[in-house]
């Protein structure tokens, strides 16, 4: 498989030690005759901050969709939290998981969208209190206390009786980050966040970002074109393409010495403005 | 004449019954018709949509008089006509008005499904919070321009002795022999005295909801 040797400088035996939050094994995804991902091992520990960067189209935000559930793998398995997502043992033998399986293990993830999706019809505050009521059986009182928390933390505790269509991306998107922060996951897919924003609006959202990685526990996969972003917040970096992962380390290792071709082309034209290009 | 105007009126009001009741009920299966249709166990999605394609081929006066025959039969007692009307109408509306849902339903974005899913909404939760409360404000409109077109297809149920308006004229020109020009005249008067105002307000509906979602 295309994962790479860690070099001996990494904690490597602590890692070991802890049993990861989220386990990709030879995970492969086609739609069609289209090969998205070609049998990619990954291992997120608890609390650990993983961001994928790598081409458009080779497969990172399928990754994060896989693991939301939104999409099921062709073949190959996710654990999480120690279990299987897309199976369950029924008399003895593994089978296809049904929607309680489904809905009890997605519990433990959350996942922010590139288009955030806000629900238009509600306001700020009921985006964020309508799954904690409906889905995990809270008071409305304490609801709108851990929601309004949230919403002071992503600083829009104010605009709590507005309507999404009355926020601007960014804001729209930090909305977003706190309606799935509320659920309390134990992993949380972050796709392309900031992708749809205009640029003036990304370092708000990012900046949030930063702040929940500091104090959390929870791991994060942060599917991402922010180079610097990535450089910042993660613990370690994937370098996906092809649907393969072609090389993976600690970010500073990462950014400033690329061993594979493809990442050191990856980086080079990114540099020489990517963003632009897109 | 003040005896026709009062047989008229009885006729309108059976008319206005028949078109709530079925339309009621035009919106209920409708929307049982439409969701039904989404699920991926082919079993009950290819069934759902010949039935569908069935009621909407053949037409209403053919269903309403063998629902007539028939459906006594069925139960083993007889059923007022007002009831069996309502039954066969609401029925037949019931296919087009799933079809008003249905694109309702795909206006709604990809988007809000995935958002409900990573939210970890039960599919009952989804539909009744997150999907229809978006999918159908859009579509009031069309469906308030199906209940002025069930209004005024009542006069086809005549044909299961519902006395509606336009049977009402008839008894009235049968049993007095009077000329059929001014009966039928007020009948068609009646019926414009509620569509249009009827057809005004669903448009007045359809243009505020049009500012709503420009804003």
């Amino acid at each position: 498989m295309s994962i790479q040797a860690e070099p001996v400088a990494e904690p490597e035996v602590e890692r070991r030690s802890v049993r990861p939050v989220v386990r990709y094994r030879n995970i492969c995804k086609s739609f069609g005759e289209l090969e998205v991902l070609k049998g990619v091992d990954l291992d997120i520990l608890p609390g650990e901050k993983v961001a994928v960067i790598g081409p458009s189209g080779s497969g990172k935000t399928t990754l994060g969709r896989l693991l939301m559930t939104l999409e099921e793998p062709t073949s190959g398995t996710i654990e999480v939290d120690g279990e299987l997502l897309w199976h369950m043992e029924k008399r003895g033998k593994l089978v296809r998981a049904n929607e309680k399986h489904l809905h009890r293990m997605r519990s433990k993830i959350g996942m922010v969208f590139q288009h955030f999706n806000l629900f238009p019809h509600m306001t700020i505050l009921r985006n964020v209190t309508e799954a904690p009521i409906r889905v995990l059986g809270m008071q409305r009182e304490e609801a709108e206390r851990s929601a309004l928390e949230m919403l002071d933390k992503v600083g829009l505790a104010d605009k709590r009786d507005n309507y999404p269509s009355q926020l601007s991306g960014g804001q729209k998107q930090r909305v977003a980050i706190a309606r799935a922060l509320v659920m309390n996951p134990q992993v949380m897919v972050f796709d392309e966040v900031t992708s749809a924003l205009d640029p003036e609006l990304v370092g708000e959202v990012l900046a949030v970002i930063k702040e929940i990685a500091a104090d959390g526990k929870m791991a994060m996969l942060l599917i991402t074109h922010e180079m610097d972003f990535a450089r910042d917040v993660a613990d370690r970096v994937i370098f996906i393409a092809d649907g393969r992962i072609v090389e993976q380390g600690p970010p500073s290792r990462i950014f400033s010495q690329p061993e594979s071709e493809r990442l050191q082309s990856f980086l080079s034209r990114f540099r020489a403005g990517y963003r632009a290009e897109r | 004449m003040d005896e026709l105007i009062a047989a008229l009126l009885r006729g309108l009001w059976t008319t206005v019954q028949a078109t709530f009741g079925a339309f009621a009920l035009a919106c209920v299966l409708g929307l049982i018709f439409a969701m039904l249709r989404r699920v991926r166990i082919k079993w009950i999605a290819v069934p759902i949509a010949w039935l569908i394609e069935f009621i909407r081929t053949t037409p209403l006066v053919v269903q309403a008089v063998f629902m007539w025959m028939a459906l006594p039969r069925l139960i083993g007692m007889p059923l007022p006509a007002l009831t069996v009307g309502i039954l066969a109408l609401g029925l037949h509306y019931s296919t087009y008005l799933s079809e008003v849902y249905r694109s309702g339903i795909e206006g709604v974005p990809r988007g809000q499904w995935e958002a409900a899913v990573a939210l970890n909404f039960s599919p009952a939760q989804k539909w009744l919070r997150i999907i229809l409360p978006q999918a159908i404000p859009p579509v009031l409109p069309v469906m308030g321009n199906y209940l002025i077109v069930m209004f005024k297809e009542v006069p086809v149920l005549m044909a299961i002795t519902l006395g509606e308006m336009l049977l009402a004229a008839n008894s009235y020109i049968a049993s007095t022999f009077a000329d059929g020009i001014v009966p039928y005249s007020l009948v068609a008067l009646f019926f414009l005295a509620v569509s249009y105002p009827s057809s005004l307000l669903v448009r007045l509906m359809e243009r505020r909801l049009n500012r709503q979602r420009g804003a």
